[in-house]
This record gives structure tokens, sequence and C-alpha cells, in this order.
């Protein structure tokens, strides 16, 4: 292990490396803020506010390709950390890049339905409904690519051979990244109730 | 893993040289004591700030429309502003940093037996968001229409809309800064909690970490719970005031009472984030200085946990009269009922501590004490707030404004002071002086209470909070009141002359106070054990750890403390 740092960084009382705990209470603190919107949301719907109707105009088809570009992306990740753990770094360089890819295909379609939506008239101010459309995936994006950037920089390291254990943790946050996903497409997509 | 965790941080730590440039020392370290300072010294400027607010807003009760010493005449918007910003400042940017990031910063480590936090960069990088979002309040003050004045609860639809707030980007920049500020504790407890967590010395079990450290920890994980939803509220009230939507507006389909709810499921479990560091201040402070074990180590902790649990459930207590159910009213008199339990049994424990131990009145201990006096009364008027048929009638009067202050001035500014005179030996090396110590403790203690006490009976008389000139409500205006007016002001007054002391104290000792021992107080806890001030790296052998903290006048022993390090077979 390096001498160099403090010794506080490579101790473990818990058992569980430093870096694991502090991505977990990241990851915690991102649960409680999604979390507040999604039952702020979730609240208006259910006292019936005017204009959450509007989930019908969401494109269900669109979102659930980003569902499934997202997934899939949760599963390069997998295959990098994989990788990294056998100590194959160009392999791990790679998927950490198609990772990094279907991020951007994920940005593109939300790009392409954004436009779409505003040139149909459904601002951001139009109702609650979309109000909360915009933040709250506006807010989810901006998760996608502050993930996009970490990968980007982590993959050079890890190609020459050190900060393996990044790889890990940026794979727990795309996860998170992913889950939250996962409660947005029903909630603004499929309930049109 | 073991690949990995032999590539583990091999360029990470450049800046870990022995000889460190002025630039790397003082402006951008990462060593946490220094960060700690950098906290401590950062909130004392603004608390200087929160205090002049004060000074002037109370100079304006007390002689209303007349022109104030050192401001001038005090405008209707520049009365709300200072208001506002004094509450903002006094719970955001001075009991936060100085308790939580100054005290936390400097003690975790220390306390645990590491060498740092186990994040330095992180920790850097915590207090630099910090200090931004305090340059953005006070930019917040000085732009156009002047800073913002619609309460540190910030209610919608007045914090959101510009022509009723009149104060367009006052109230933006004021979210603005409260929401870096919140990120900024975000980070920080990452270090705190993983420090605590996973860096204590060999040996330290979970039960022998001192009050202290457990009661910071437990203070930002609350944060961190609590905090969330009111960040996200906090994005969607800047959308409000900035963009034009409607979630707070019932004009556009949204709700006021959302924001209250969002704020004040924060507010409560915050209170208890400020509370919980000073309380563990307390009781380390109190056992050293009667020479006694804590009484109930674990029923101290436990009650911790349950209050912690509990603050999350009783945040409707404010909105009594906001129009909620009166049927959910019955449900949060109930828990705020109960949360008083919990704390009455932490202040009963800390009694129990002092009952029968040899009591040293040094300055750390008297504000130690003044602080549980104090705080009691801050509770107890709790309770009469909590029980909603009378908090109709005082809901937003004095009555709540002396309650707070009994329980928010001892926490932040009594806290402070017992925690900086008592860790001052190990932070600067020298002792601080004792007489002008106590001087400058009675002359703030008593003119404490007699700024608040009398609060209680203007706000059982009627006064409303929030006005700014008592004499447009015939009502309000009578002598009677307007005399005590004048003495809470008086009061004041004398309080902020009596800081000068404290401050000559403190800059004084710090160049030319005697210099101090390695264990001054003869304390147990391991800060204890390295020189004063501590050296980078705090410990020139990292110390193994035998028992808890609290080992004094342990029967049959000669020497009447104990240290945590010291192996069983010595003496
Ligand atoms: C024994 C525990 C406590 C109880 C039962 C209690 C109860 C209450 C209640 C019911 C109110 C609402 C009054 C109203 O607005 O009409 C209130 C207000 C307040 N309390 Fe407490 N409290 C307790 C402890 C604390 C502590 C420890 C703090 C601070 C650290 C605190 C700070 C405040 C503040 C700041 C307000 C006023 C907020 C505002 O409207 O601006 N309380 N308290
Ligand atoms: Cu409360």
């Amino acid at each position: 292990m390096s001498t160099r740092g403090p010794v506080a960084t490579h101790r473990s009382s818990t058992g569980i490396p430093a870096g694991r705990l502090a991505v977990w209470w990241l990851l915690a603190s991102e649960i409680f803020i999604f979390g507040g919107l999604i039952a702020c949301f979730v609240l208006f719907k259910l006292n019936g506010t005017p204009g959450f109707e509007d989930a019908s105009e969401t494109s269900v088809v669109a979102g659930a390709f980003n569902t499934f570009v997202l997934l899939t992306s949760s599963l390069t990740v997998v295959l990098a950390h994989a990788a990294v753990e056998r100590g194959d770094r160009e392999k791990a360089f790679t998927y950490i890049w198609y990772t990094f890819a279907a991020g951007i295909v994920f940005l593109m379609v939300k790009v392409y339905e954004y436009s779409g939506k505003i040139l149909s008239g459904h601002t951001i101010t139009e109702n609650l409904f979309w109000s909360f459309y915009y933040t709250m995936t506006g807010l989810h994006a901006l998760h996608v690519i502050g993930g996009m950037v970490v990968m980007a920089l982590i993959s050079f390291d890890v190609r020459k051979g050190y900060n393996y254990q990044r790889v890990e943790l940026i794979g727990l946050y795309w996860h998170f990244v992913d889950l939250v996903w996962i409660f947005l497409f029903p909630l603004f997509y499929i309930a049109n109730f | 893993m073991s690949e990995a965790a032999a590539a583990i941080h091999t360029e990470d730590h450049a800046e870990h040289h022995e000889e460190l440039s002025f630039l790397y020392k003082y402006i951008l370290p990462v060593d946490h004591k220094m960060i700690a300072m950098q906290y401590m010294f950062t909130g004392l400027i603004m608390a200087v700030i929160g205090g002049y607010f004060a000074y002037v807003f109370r100079m304006q009760l007390a002689y209303p429309g007349e022109s104030v010493p050192f401001f001038g005449i005090v405008g209707p918007g520049e009365y709300n502003m200072m208001v506002t910003n004094h509450g903002t400042i006094m719970i955001f940017w001075v009991a936060m940093p100085v308790l939580i990031a100054a005290f936390g910063n400097f003690l975790i480590p220390l306390m645990c037996g590491c060498d740092d936090m186990v994040f330095p960069r992180l920790n850097r990088l915590s207090y630099q968001i910090f200090l931004v979002s305090a340059l953005v309040l006070i930019l917040s003050f000085f732009v156009k229409g002047g800073g913002f004045g619609g309460a540190w609860t910030a209610y919608p639809p007045l914090s959101s809309v510009p022509e009723f707030s009149l104060t367009d980007w006052g109230a933006s920049l004021w979210v603005l800064a409260v929401a870096l500020e919140f990120v900024s504790f975000l980070l920080g407890g990452i270090n705190f909690v993983t420090t605590a967590m996973n860096a204590r010395a060999p040996g330290m079990k979970m039960l022998d970490i001192p009050i202290a450290v457990w009661f910071i920890v437990i203070a930002v994980i609350l944060f961190m719970a609590s905090v969330g939803p009111l960040i996200a509220g906090a994005v969607m009230l800047f959308m409000d005031q900035r963009i034009g939507t409607t979630f707070f507006l019932p004009s556009g389909g949204g709700d006021p009472l959302l924001w209250e709810h969002l704020f004040w499921f924060f507010g409560h479990p915050e209170v208890y984030v400020v509370l919980l560091p000073t309380m563990g201040i307390v009781a380390d402070i109190i056992t050293v200085f009667s020479r006694k074990k804590l009484f109930g180590y674990r029923t101290v902790l436990y009650t911790a946990f349950a209050t912690g649990g509990l603050s999350f459930v009783v945040w409707a207590h404010h909105q009594f009269v906001a129009g909620i159910d009166p049927r959910m009213a019955n449900v949060f008199v109930v828990t705020t009922v109960l949360i008083s339990i919990p704390i009455a049994e932490m202040l009963f424990s800390y009694i129990a501590t002092l009952y029968g131990g040899s009591i040293e009145y040094t300055t750390p201990m008297l504000w130690a004490l003044s602080f549980l006096f104090a705080f009691l009364i801050g509770g107890v008027t709790g309770i009469y707030l909590g029980a909603s048929a009378l908090d109709v009638y005082f809901h937003d009067s004095y009555f709540v404004l002396a309650h707070f202050h009994y329980t928010f001035f001892p926490i932040t500014i009594i806290g402070m002071f017992a925690a900086i005179t008592f860790w001052f030996p190990k932070m600067f090396g020298r002792m601080m002086n004792e007489t002008l110590g106590k001087i400058h403790f009675w002359g703030t203690f008593i003119p404490f209470n007699c700024i608040f006490l009398p609060l209680f009976f203007l706000g059982l008389a009627g006064q409303h909070r929030r006005i700014y000139n008592y004499d447009h409500f015939p009502d309000l205006a009578t002598e009677e009141l307007q005399d005590i007016r004048v003495f809470a002001t008086a009061s004041l007054v004398i309080m902020l002359i009596f800081q000068v002391i404290f401050l000559y104290n403190f800059f004084y000792s710090m160049f030319k106070g005697e210099k101090a021992p390695d264990n001054p107080w003869k304390a147990n806890t391991l800060e204890w054990t390295v020189p004063s001030p501590p050296p980078h790296g705090n410990f020139k052998t990292l110390p193994t750890v035998y028992r808890g903290a609290y080992e004094y006048s342990v029967p049959g022993r000669e020497m009447d403390y104990w240290p945590q390090n010291m192996p069983p077979d010595e003496s």
C-alpha cells in the first residue's frame, strides 16, 4: 500500500474502503434530493393538479429507448469494473468509453425530445407538469453529464495503470443515475391517468 | 480488490511536502487543523456581521425612526433585510461552520487518533465552497433593491415574486448562497463521517469515541437526511424567481404550503444539527472539570439517536396556524412533546455527571454550566409552543422569538465560547487569561438573560414578531412595552461591548499568552497527548486506544484521570 498521503485515508475500521463509504454517502444525499422532488411531484399528481394529464404527450417510445440505453450502459460499466479486477486495463478503458457513448446517445434523445416539446408549445412555464418534467429530467441529465466527465477523466489513469478503485466508484454512481431514471420514466411517460 | 488496493492513491497527495509554501499552508491548506481555523475565522467574521445587524435593528425597535449610531436612519426594507440575514447568518454561517466544521475538523482526527481527515482535498474544497457561499450572501446585500428581507424561512409567494419581495436579485442570491452552503456541508459531511467511521486509532471501539465526535457525526447524518428535500425546494424556489415557474404559486396551480413543509422538514432537524455538537462539547467539558465519568454514556448516546429520529416527525409544529389539517396538528403535538423526553434525559445525565463531582469553575466550565441552565429554559418554553392550542396565540410572537433565542444563543454563542476557551491551548499553544475570560463570561451571560427574558413577557403581552416600528400599532406602542424594548436593547449593547474583552483576550493570548503544556486540563482524550499546537501529522507515533474517554477519578488509581492511550499496565 502507498505510503504517501495521510494514514487516515488508508485506515479501515469498518473494513470498507474509504472511497466506497464516501460514494455511498454522496448517493444517500442524492437520494434525498431526488426523493424530495419525486415526493412533491407525486403529491401534486395525487391532488389532481391540472396539467398532469399532459404526461400523455411525452413519447413513451423515446423514454423506453432511453431506459434501454441507460440499462445497457450500466452493464458496460460493470464489465469495465470486472475487467479492471482482472487487471485488463485496455478492456476496462474500452468499456468505460462504451458507457460514455451510451451517455451521449441518451443525451441526444433528450435534446430531440426537449426541442420537439418546446416547439409544440410545452415550455417549462406552461403548467406544473412541464415545470417538473424539465426540472427533474434536466437535473438528471446534469448528473449524466457529470458522470460522463468523471468517466472520461479516470479512463486515462486506468489505462496507465493506477487508481483502479475509481472504476468501481464511478460504477456505483452510474447505477444510481440509472436508478433515478427508472423512477422518472414511469412518472413522466407512463402514468398518464 | 487486491490489485486495485495496490494502486490506491499513487499520485493523490503530491502536496504533502514537509516545507509548505505560505500559499499552501495558509490559503490552500489540506491540513485539517488549518482548515478548522479557516472555518472558525470565517464564522467569527460572519458573527460580527450578524451581531452588527442585531444591534441596528434592536436600536430601531428601541428608538423607532431615530438615526442609529454607526448606521443612520433604518428604512423598512433595510430593517427586514437585516432581520432576515441576521437569522440566516447566525444559523448557516456561524453555528454550522464554527460548531460543526471548525471543531469537527479540529477534533475528529485528533480525538480519533489519526493524522488528518480521510479526504484532505475534499475537505479543502468544502471550505472553498463555503467561502464562496458567504461571499455570495454578502454580495446579495449590495445588489439593486438590497438584500432579501422575507425572513430566514423565506415563505413564498413573498420570497418568490419580485413584486412582493421588492428584492429581485437579493432574494435569488440569498437562495443561491444558502444552497451553496448546503452543498459545502454535504461534501464536508463525507469527511466527518468517513473519518470517524474508518480512521479511528486501533483499539478505539464505537463506545470509546468521545461524545463530542459522536454528536458531530450524528448531526452531520441528520443534516444529510433532512436537507435533500430542501435543496430540491431551493431549486424550485429559484426557478419560480428566475424563470417564472409556479411551483409555490397558487395562481399557477402550485402550493405555498409545500415550501413550508420542505423548509421545516429540514428546519426542525436543523435545530438538532446545531444542538448536538454543542451538547457533545459540553459533555467533554463537564466531565473534565468535575473529574467524573460521564453519567450514562450509552444513555446519552442512545437518546441522541432517539432525538435524531424523532426530529423528522415534528416539523409541522411550526405550521399550526398555517392552514394544516387540525387532525394532523394533533399528531404533531404528540411527537413534539415526545421529543422533549430524550432531550430532558440528556440534560439529566449531564446534571447527574456534575452531582458529587469536584467542580472547578474555570472559564470553559462556566460556559458549559451556563449552557445547561439557559438551554433548559429554551427547551421548557418549547413544550408550551408545542401545544397547538397555546401556539395559536403564541405563534409569530416574541414568545417564540425568546424561545428560540434561549436555544440558539446557548448553542451557538455559549457553545462556541465554551469550545474556544477549552481548546484554545491546543489550537494555539498558549493559555487564555482566566480573569479576562471570567469577566467576559459574566459580561455576556447576564446581559443575554436581560435581553431575552423580557421578550417572553412582550410575547405574552401580544407583541408580534417582524414589526419594524411599533409606533404604528397603538396597542403595542404603550410606554411599559417600550420601556422593556429599550431595556433589552440596552442589554444587547452592553453585551456587545463586553465582546471587546474576548477579542482582546483571544488575540493577545494567541501571541503573548502563557505557553500551554500538552495537557493543561488533565483530560483523557487523545488530542491532549500531543504537543500544543499539534504538528503537521498530529501524532509522532499513531496512538493505540485502551479505554473510553471518561475514566476520571477511577477508584484505586493514583492519578484522577486515565488517558485513552495509556497502556493498562502503566500508571
Ligand atoms: C425541547 C425541544 C423543543 C420544542 C418542544 C420546541 C418547540 C417549538 C415550537 C412548537 C415552535 C414553533 C412556534 C411557532 O412558530 O409558533 C418552535 C419554534 C422554534 N424553535 Fe423550538 N423547540 C424545541 C427545541 C428547539 C431547539 C433545540 C432549537 C434550536 C436549536 C429551537 C429553535 C427554534 C426556532 C428557530 C424556532 C422559530 C422558527 C421561526 O419561526 O423562525 N427549538 N419551537
Ligand atoms: Cu421545530
